[in-house]
């Protein structure tokens, strides 16, 4: 595509100036914006970490492959590509509850989970999750009992996490199919389970 | 998802595709959907718009990136044609963006393929 010529800027420049003039105008609102793509996010952007967690859910040695090498093993159904960040996947278990936090920005396992909810960027989340963890999961509804370790992985421009939910044991009779729709988003960051 | 684009004009959700590989891609889309929902024009008028322009795309070319450059047009091209806002203000302005992003570090970084993946330090304009 020829789109380096005078009369067109590259395209993230065009989608800013639009949106500042649709603002100025007062036909929609940034929030209007953050709505739409928000919600398209968390429905379809996770899509890929839960086909992730559900093959792991169901297939142990994918398991296995998927704990020693996260990138390699999101390889294998096609996801990554291009992006060649580490990605580290942490499970949890009866004993051990994980969180992915980025301290610094907002570095998020982008290949299997989309966009990263506005949450996400938020300062006070990501004091926060290191700093009380058990008392900034319970706002997210997730009460977890003493004896439970929180584990808190701050994400990096090198290594992104991904949390590897437990599967709920009803779930027990589903296929893999079947069990995508009950991996969520926040179960695969860490401030919910599914 | 408010409103449908089936078949061909699908964004590429399927087949492990990323959603949205750079945040302009989500604006963009954001933009579509709420300027619809809000009335400004109706989803056939934004529809008919990518229909042409996708119609004019690369048989190999269908990645994200392209889908949303196609559909970027569309948007404009819309607005533009509805008397939303004209084409001459929309370059107006992001001639003055682009001059400002040249005076930031971002100088050297005008290419739009360079950068088509996650910008996980994007901080050039989040922090006013």
């Amino acid at each position: 595509m020829s789109d380096a010529g005078d009369s067109e800027r590259e395209p993230s420049i065009r989608a800013e100036a639009l949106e500042a003039l649709l603002i100025e105008r007062g036909l929609l609102t940034t929030a209007d914006v953050d709505a739409v793509v928000e919600q398209y996010n968390e429905r379809i952007g996770p899509l890929n970490g839960a086909r992730v967690v559900a093959r792991a859910w169901s297939d142990p040695a994918y398991r296995a492959r998927l704990l020693e090498d996260g990138t390699a093993a999101i390889a294998e159904l096609g996801f990554g590509g291009a992006q060649t960040d580490k990605l580290v996947v942490v499970p949890n278990t009866t004993t051990v509850h994980n969180l992915v936090v980025c301290t610094l920005c907002s570095c998020y396992p982008w290949a299997v989970l989309g966009l990263p909810p506005r949450w996400y960027k938020d300062p006070a989340y990501r004091s926060r999750a290191v700093r009380e963890p058990r008392a900034l999961l319970r706002e997210f509804g997730l009460v977890l009992a003493d004896h439970v370790e929180i584990r808190v992985w701050d994400s990096s421009a090198e290594v992104r996490y991904l949390v590897l939910p437990e599967r709920p044991a009803p779930l027990a009779g589903l296929d893999e199919a079947a069990l995508v729709a009950h991996v969520t988003r926040d179960a695969m960051i860490g401030v919910a389970r599914p | 998802m408010n409103e449908a684009l089936d078949g061909v004009l699908a964004p590429p959700l399927e087949n492990g595709e990323a959603v949205f590989e750079a945040p302009w891609q989500g604006r963009v889309f954001g933009m579509a959907q709420a300027l619809a929902a809000a009335g400004v024009f109706s989803w056939d008028d934004f529809r008919a718009r990518l229909i042409v322009e996708l119609a004019g795309r690369a048989p190999d070319g269908d990645g994200a990136f392209e889908y949303y450059a196609h559909f970027q047009r569309a948007l404009e091209r819309t607005l533009r044609e509805l008397d939303v806002i004209p084409g001459g203000l929309l370059a107006a302005r992001a001639a003055v963006l682009a001059a400002r992003a040249a005076d930031h570090d971002h100088a050297g970084h005008a290419h739009p393929h360079s950068h088509p993946h996650d910008h996980d330090h994007d901080h050039d304009h989040d922090h006013a």
